[in-house]
């Protein structure tokens, strides 16, 4: 079955991974921009990143098989330098037509403080006034509930966002519930210790239906596993569920969402 | 799946989860105990699992959480 990973950090891995998702059927990846382990020091750094977002990773990925897409931001983490961050938000529209991008993202909240909620809205904006997709991070552990819920209430303010062009991602059993009924897209994000295992994503699935459900690895330069959606994809059907249910999940969600985005084929 | 094909299927998992669970709480006592307000939420974590209510995986992430506020914009000045 083919499927698509909606949220994967491609620049953390290696080409043979590029290789084992193609094997695996993945047709392909949304990789959102997205802290590399440091604070980059200028916004220079920024735009050699979205560069290589943009030209280098999808012709990598092409090597396999594979469509590369990208969303564009200032990661919550990086946020808390708010000058900073006014550079880098300056910079996105430069890189918005480029064919690979989808959007704004990860943008959301890390540590749920003043200067990164400042930054958030600012993304928001942007993404209102160039009618762009939102794709949103949820904090880490005990900053989850509590950054996810300042997260709705923020979005539940910009009235020019229509929610079906947003995706909240990182979504656990404790944030879902409000993200879906507020008619937002969720993710659900396969990691070994944090987050979900494919187990409790096909939990979910079978507790709020797969409508506006995405699932992913957001494999990264952190302990992940790049094909942790064939996990999921395998745990449903040990379960028996339907090809066609693991498919509406795995492939079907993620073209319907990014296939808002005229740049999506 | 069936409750009792889950329960045959997950049986080893959950026992072997256990034993790790056990485990660790003998190796933190073995290395003289912690004395911490997650160690108190672990205990609370770990009654919810045993009081046959559901909702048990939220209700255990809500432990682990820190309290959301209404008024945090108006705190934050936001």
């Amino acid at each position: 079955m083919h499927y698509i990973d909606p949220h994967i950090h491609m620049v953390s891995r290696t080409t043979d991974d590029y290789e084992s998702l193609a094997k695996m059927g993945c047709v392909a990846v949304s990789e959102p921009a997205f802290w590399a382990g440091y604070d980059r020091g200028s916004a220079a750094g920024f735009r050699d990143y979205f560069e290589q977002l943009t030209t280098f990773e999808p012709k990598r990925a092409a090597w396999y098989g594979i469509q590369h897409y990208t969303w564009l931001c200032i990661n919550a983490k990086e946020a808390e330098n708010v000058a900073l961050s006014r550079e880098v938000i300056a910079m996105i529209p430069e890189f918005l037509s480029r064919p690979n991008v989808l959007g704004i993202g990860e943008i959301g909240l890390n540590k749920n403080t003043r200067n990164e909620a400042i930054v958030f809205l600012e993304h928001l904006d942007l993404a209102a006034r160039m009618n762009e997709l939102v794709l949103i991070h949820t904090p880490h552990l005990a900053d989850k509930h509590q950054g996810t819920r300042m997260i709705l209430d923020m979005l539940a303010g910009e009235t020019r966002l229509e929610r079906q062009r947003v995706l909240v991602d990182h979504v656990e059993e404790h944030t879902i519930r409000p993200v879906l009924e507020a008619g937002y897209w969720a993710g659900m994000t396969l990691y070994p210790t944090t987050k979900c295992t494919p187990q409790r994503a096909a939990d979910m699935v079978e507790l709020y239906g797969p409508e506006h459900l995405m699932v992913n690895s957001a494999g990264d330069w952190g302990p992940s596993k790049p094909t942790a959606v064939p996990d999921f994809m395998l745990e449903m059907r040990l379960r028996g569920h339907s090809e066609e249910l693991i498919q509406h999940v795995v492939y079907d969600n993620p073209r319907e969402f990014f296939g808002q985005c005229p740049r999506w084929s | 799946m069936t409750a009792e094909e889950i329960w045959n299927r997950d049986f080893l998992p959950l026992r072997s989860k256990i034993l790790e669970i056990a485990a660790t709480l003998d190796r933190l006592d073995r290395a003289g105990g912690v004395q911490s307000d997650l160690n108190k939420t672990l205990q609370q974590a770990l009654a919810v699992l045993l009081d046959g209510k559901v909702d048990r995986a939220e209700r255990v992430q809500l432990l682990f959480s820190r309290q959301y506020e209404e008024g945090w914009r108006k705190q934050l000045e936001v």
